[in-house]
C-alpha cells in the first residue's frame, strides 16, 4: 500500500453563523504520520470529516496527490476513517465488520477470508472473529475499527482520537502499535487528538489548532521547543510564562526586567528593541534547582512553596524573592546520590540557560 | 416486581378472562334473541365453513398484509427523516396530533374527501376532468387507504425510536467504506432497527386484522372484513356462538402469524 499526499487549501467551514474552520492550510506528505492537535471544539473532527468527504467545505479545496477531491463523495474517496467512537456495525461479527468493504467490492469468498485473516493477524485479534462488537473490550474494538478501515486499502487513514476512550496504560500500548502499524502499511496517517503527549510522541509533523485556525505546524520538537505563541506554549506541555520589558539588546541576547523576578538574560529569537514588552516561555525541566548557590547568568533565590512527588521526577513551585512563582521539574537520576533532596519550605537557588527561554509575544514599546 | 404483578393482574382481568369467555361461548348453543344456552355445540364453527366466510377471511388477511406493507413503506422514511431532523419534537407532535380526534370522525372525514360529492370529485368536476364523479370509496383499496392512514403513526413511532437510538456514525462508516446511501440503508440501517421494524409491523397488522369501523364505513358490501362479520353475527343475526367462533379463529390466526413472524425475524437477527 502507498499513501497519498494531502493538501488543504484555504478551507472555511461554517455551521450557521459559527465558523468552525477559518482559512485552514495544510500540506501533508505522502506516508507521513501527521497529527492535528488542539483543545476540544477547535474543529479537528470537522477538518477530518472534510478530508473524509463526510462534510463539505464552504470554500477552499482538498487535494489528494495534487488532485482536488472535494467533488468526490466519501464512498469513492481513497481515505478511510477510524471514528471517535469506532462506529462498528453492531449487527455484524468482527469478521464481517472487517469484510464489509470487501463484500461491497464483490470479492470471492476465498479472497475475503484470506484478506480478513491477514488483517486480523496484523491487529492481533486472533480468536475474536465471531464475536459481536458488544462482546469486545474498548481496545479490541479499536483494533477492529483499524482493520476494517485498512481492509478498504485506503491511501489515507484518518484517525479521530482513536485511543482517547481507553485507560492510560492501554492508550500508551495502542499508540505504540499504531506507530508500528504505520511503519508496516506505509500509508498516510492523519491523527486527531487533544492530547499533546500523544501527538508529540508518534507524529512526524503536528499542526496545532485553536478556534478553527492552524496556529503552528512543525515537528514535535519544534512545537515543543519553540512554540509560536502563548497558546501553543501553554497547550503543549507545561511552561512558565513571564512578562518582561526589554532593557538592553545585544547581537544574540537581550537583557530583560520582569515583575516578580528581576533582571535576567535571554536568547533573542525574535526581533525586539529596547522598551518592548515581551512574553517569555521557559519549560520547567530546563531550570536547575539546588540548595547550594548555582553558577550562571540567570540565578535566583527562593523558597519551595509546594512539592509534588511524581516518581520519576518531582515538581517544585518555588517562590522567588521578588514574588514570581516558578514551576520546576527535577528528574530523579540517581537515588539519594544526586545531592540533598529538596523539600517543602527549603531555601533554594535556581538558574537557567538564557538559550532555554523563548519569546512568544512582542508588544512594541 | 410490584409493577409486574399489577400488569399481570391487568392482563388477566382485561385480556385472559374475556378471551376465555369468548372461547367458551363459541362452543355453546345459540338462543334466538342473542345470548347463549349453556349446552355444548359446534354449530358456531360449522356456520363458518362456507365459501362466503372463507372469502371474507382471505380478504381480511390480504387487505391487512398489503396495508401493513404500505404503511411500513411510508413509515420508514418518515421515521428516518424525523429522527435526523432538528425539529424532531415538533414533527413527532404532528405525527400524534390525529390521535386527538376521534377515529370515527377521521374515517368520516375520508368520506367527505373521497365521496362521490367529496372534495376531490368536486375539484375534478370543476376543472372539467370528469363529467359526474369517480368512484373512490366502497372498494378494498379505500379500506387499505384508510387503514394506512389510521395506523401510520403506530408504525412511525417504534421505527423512530429505533432509528433515533442508532448511532449516526455507523451510517457514516458505511458510506466511508464504500456504500452508496441506498446500500447503507439496506445493509446497515435495516438490520440495526429490526426490533423496531418488528414492533411496527405487529402494531399495524394486528389492528388491521381486526378492522371493523373502516371497512364498515368506506368498504361497501364487497370489502367486508371479519370484524364486520363478527358484528353482524352479534347484532342482526343474534348468533353469539358464531360471533365468538369467528373471533376465536381471528385471534388464533393473528396469534399464529405474529408468533411465526417474530420467531423468524429473531432467527435472522441471530445469524
Ligand atoms: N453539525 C454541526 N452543527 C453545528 N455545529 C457543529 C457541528 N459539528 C461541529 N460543530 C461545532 O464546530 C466546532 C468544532 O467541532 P469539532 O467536532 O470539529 O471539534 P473537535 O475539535 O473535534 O472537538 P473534540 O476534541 O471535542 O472532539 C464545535 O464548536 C462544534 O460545536
Ligand atoms: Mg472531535
Amino acid at each position: 500500500m502507498l499513501g497519498s499526499s494531502v493538501e488543504i487549501r484555504n478551507v472555511d467551514k461554517f455551521f450557521g453563523d459559527f465558523q468552525a474552520l477559518d482559512k485552514v492550510n495544510l500540506q501533508i506528505k505522502r506516508g507521513e504520520f501527521f497529527s492535528l492537535l488542539g483543545p476540544s471544539g477547535c474543529g479537528k473532527t470537522t477538518l477530518l470529516r472534510i478530508i473524509a468527504g463526510l462534510e463539505y467545505p464552504d470554500s477552499g479545496d482538498v487535494l489528494f496527490d495534487g488532485i482536488s477531491v472535494v467533488s468526490i463523495p466519501a464512498n469513492k474517496r481513497e481515505a478511510n476513517t477510524i471514528f471517535q467512537n469506532y462506529a462498528l456495525f453492531p449487527h455484524l461479527t468482527v469478521f464481517e465488520n472487517i469484510a464489509f468493504s470487501l463484500r461491497l467490492k464483490k470479492m470471492s469468498e476465498n479472497e475475503i477470508r484470506e484478506k480478513v485473516e491477514k488483517l486480523i493477524n496484523l491487529v492481533r485479534l486472533e480468536g475474536q472473529e465471531n464475536k459481536k462488537p458488544i462482546q469486545l473490550s474498548g481496545g479490541q474494538r479499536q483494533r477492529v475499527a483499524i482493520a476494517r478501515a485498512l481492509a478498504n486499502e485506503p491511501k489515507v487513514l484518518l484517525l479521530d482520537e482513536p485511543v482517547s476512550a481507553l485507560d492510560a496504560k492501554l492508550r500508551q500500548e495502542l499508540l505504540l502499535e499504531l506507530d508500528n502499524l504505520h511503519d508496516q502499511v506505509g500509508i498516510t496517517f492523519i491523527y486527531v487528538t487533544h492530547d499533546q503527549a500523544e501527538a508529540i510522541s508518534v507524529s512526524d509533523h503536528v499542526a496545532v489548532m485553536n478556534n478553527g485556525r492552524i496556529v503552528q505546524i512543525g515537528t514535535p520538537y519544534e512545537i515543543y521547543e519553540s512554540p509560536a505563541d502563548r497558546f501553543v506554549a501553554t497547550f503543549i506541555g507545561e511552561t512558565n510564562l513571564m512578562k518582561a520589558e526589554v532593557v538592553d539588546v545585544n547581537d544574540e541576547f537581550i537583557r530583560v526586567i520582569a515583575k516578580g523576578l528581576g533582571e535576567f538574560s535571554c536568547y533573542k529569537d525574535k526581533e525586539v528593541s529596547k522598551g518592548d514588552k515581551i512574553l517569555l516561555t521557559l519549560r520547567p525541566e530546563k531550570i536547575k534547582i539546588s540548595t547550594k548557590p548555582l553558577e550562571g547568568i540567570n540565578s535566583f533565590h527562593g523558597v519551595v512553596e509546594e512539592e509534588i512527588y511524581m516518581g520519576y521526577q518531582t515538581k517544585y513551585f518555588v517562590r522567588l524573592d521578588e514574588g514570581y512563582i516558578l514551576k520546576i521539574y527535577k528528574q530523579h537520576v540517581n537515588y539519594l546520590l544526586d545531592e540533598k533532596i529538596i523539600h517543602w519550605k527549603d531555601e533554594v537557588f535556581v538558574t537557567w540557560n538564557p538559550n532555554d527561554s523563548f519569546i512568544v509575544e512582542v508588544e512594541k514599546g | 416486581m410490584k409493577y409486574i404483578t399489577a400488569y399481570t393482574l391487568w392482563l388477566v382481568v382485561f385480556f385472559v378472562i374475556p378471551l376465555i369467555i369468548i372461547l367458551s361461548f363459541s362452543f355453546l348453543e345459540k338462543t334466538p334473541y342473542g345470548g347463549v344456552n349453556f349446552s355444548f355445540s359446534l354449530e358456531g364453527y360449522k356456520s363458518l365453513l362456507t365459501i362466503g366466510y372463507l372469502r371474507i377471511l382471505w380478504r381480511t388477511v390480504w387487505i391487512s398484509i398489503i396495508s401493513t406493507f404500505i404503511t411500513i413503506i411510508f413509515a420508514l422514511p418518515t421515521a428516518y427523516y424525523i429522527a435526523k431532523s432538528k425539529f424532531k419534537n415538533f414533527l413527532l407532535l404532528l405525527v400524534v396530533i390525529p390521535f386527538w380526534t376521534n377515529s370515527l370522525i377521521r374515517i368520516y372525514a375520508w368520506i367527505f374527501v373521497l365521496g362521490n360529492n367529496g372534495i376531490i370529485n368536486q375539484f375534478l368536476k370543476l376543472i372539467g376532468l370528469v363529467d359526474s364523479h369517480i368512484q373512490f370509496l366502497y372498494n378494498p383499496w379505500a379500506v387499505i387507504l384508510v387503514i394506512v392512514y389510521t395506523y401510520l403513526p403506530y408504525a412511525i413511532i417504534p421505527l423512530y425510536a429505533a432509528i433515533e437510538r442508532l448511532d449516526n456514525s455507523i451510517f457514516e462508516a458505511a458510506l466511508d467504506l464504500g456504500c452508496s446511501k441506498r446500500k447503507a440503508f439496506f445493509k446497515v440501517l435495516i438490520p440495526n432497527i429490526k426490533a423496531g421494524l418488528v414492533a411496527s409491523i405487529i402494531f399495524v397488522l394486528i389492528p388491521a386484522m381486526g378492522s371493523y369501523a373502516i371497512p364498515d364505513l368506506v368498504g361497501g358490501v364487497n370489502s367486508k372484513m371479519i370484524g364486520n362479520e363478527i358484528a353482524r353475527q352479534l347484532t342482526t343475526a343474534k348468533n353469539w356462538p358464531a360471533a365468538s367462533a369467528i373471533s376465536s379463529i381471528l385471534t388464533l390466526i393473528t396469534l399464529l402469524g405474529v408468533i411465526i413472524f417474530v420467531k423468524s425475524s429473531k432467527k435472522e437477527v441471530l445469524n
